[in-house]
């Protein structure tokens, strides 16, 4: 659990944001999962073909979301991604500041742990402030998510913005209730017939 | 500077240097999301991608972020393709097994050969031993580019066959074909 001092957000939790978030898209907005829980937690609050599910590649849900909003501006993207995972990838917050998609709202679930290796902590954990790091690397339009209420408002806000939206969220340790089917190749494919590139065979 | 860098007039340039085959490849196979790592042998390939106004090309903080860019791309219906030096491809064994290859991605890379033919820096020489070796241990398909005669040839059709067979390509660029980074750069 994220045992960083002084910060007043509320610890939630990351199945039932996700959930909140799944009930507000009603435009087939795409959603990128981040590796492990993030994605088995998005698989577990409701299949959705505009949904990908990353099996690997720690540290990618932003640059990968990121491709698909400079694909398909008029659609709007959601990335899911945690903390542990972000750290990997720091530099990608300054590419997308820098390229600045008005479609793309990035959702940090920081534990402040790698709860799927056993919950040892990130090197982040006690000291670094993801949100604080976001807006030093450009994207102004950034904040934490005071409790379920403010993350709901936040997600609503993002919908119309017209820069890039990070929300940090600070969440439990607890695991992912589901698990997503580990088939890279439909989890694609389904992406892309959710997303009207392709056609079903 | 190479030969093929020899230059008569800019129109006759753009066409018959190894960066003008490579814009032109690009924008007749429909791929205008350029990200890249630089490097000093790509600097006019990349001046002229960001001179280019159908291409949306720009620098990336890793080659791995640049792969994660264009796959997502792709499966939004955009194509893209990624320009790196050597040693950014050392960095990429990871992103390759467990997204390009696994979700059956055709990631288009260009890769500009150093640590060989000339090279000043140990360290690059010994990157350079890793990066056909897991292109091989991956089964990637890949091509170093040693002749403009050949050359656009082996792009326009490494490029279709990667976007019809939904499997990546490295294109690894050598100093035989594009002069390479000398001692006294």
């Amino acid at each position: 659990m994220n045992t960083t001092p002084a910060r007043n957000t509320k610890v939630m939790n990351r199945f039932d944001l996700t959930s909140r978030l799944i009930a507000k898209l009603k435009n087939e907005e795409a959603v990128v999962g981040g590796i492990g829980n993030t994605n088995f937690d998005l698989w577990a609050a409701g299949h959705r073909p505009q949904n990908f599910y990353m099996l690997g590649s720690m540290g990618l849900a932003f640059p990968i979301a990121l491709g698909v909003a400079l694909a398909q501006p008029k659609r709007r993207i959601f990335a899911l991604e945690g903390d542990g995972s972000l750290l990997m990838q720091l530099g990608s917050l300054s590419t997308i500041a820098t390229l600045s998609p008005k479609n793309l709202t990035m959702v940090v679930m920081d534990n402040g742990v790698y709860q799927i290796t056993g919950a040892q902590p990130t090197p982040g954990a006690a000291v670094a402030d993801i949100v604080a790091i976001a807006v030093a690397s450009g994207l102004a339009n950034s904040a934490w998510a005071a409790d379920e209420e403010d993350f709901e408002r936040l997600i609503e806000q993002s919908m119309s913005a017209t820069t890039p939206v990070l929300i940090g969220v600070r969440i439990d340790d607890k695991p992912g209730v589901g698990t997503t089917r580990r088939d890279p190749v439909q989890i694609r494919e389904r992406f892309m017939h959710g997303l009207g590139v392709r056609q079903p065979l | 500077m190479a030969a093929a860098e020899v230059q008569t007039s800019p129109q006759i340039a753009q066409d018959n240097t190894w960066h003008g085959i490579v814009l032109a490849s690009l924008k007749r196979n429909e791929i205008s999301l350029v990200p890249y790592v630089p490097d000093r042998v790509l600097t006019m390939l990349i001046k002229n991608l960001h001179a280019d106004p159908f291409f949306t090309t720009f620098p990336t903080a890793r080659e791995e972020e640049a792969v994660g860019i264009v796959s997502g791309a792709w499966m939004g219906g955009r194509r893209g393709a990624v320009l790196m030096q050597t040693s950014g491809f050392a960095t990429l064994a990871n992103v390759l097994a467990s997204l390009a290859m696994p979700y059956q991605i055709p990631l288009i890379m260009f890769v500009s050969e150093r640590g060989t033919l000339g090279e000043f820096n140990y360290g690059q020489s010994l990157v350079c031993r890793t990066m056909r070796p897991v292109l091989d241990s991956l089964a990637m398909e890949h091509h170093t580019c040693t002749r403009l005669d050949e050359f656009a040839f082996i792009c326009d059709r490494s490029i279709k066959q990667a976007l019809t067979t939904q499997a990546p390509v490295a294109l690894i660029l050598s100093p035989l074909l594009t002069g390479g980074k000398v001692f006294d750069k």
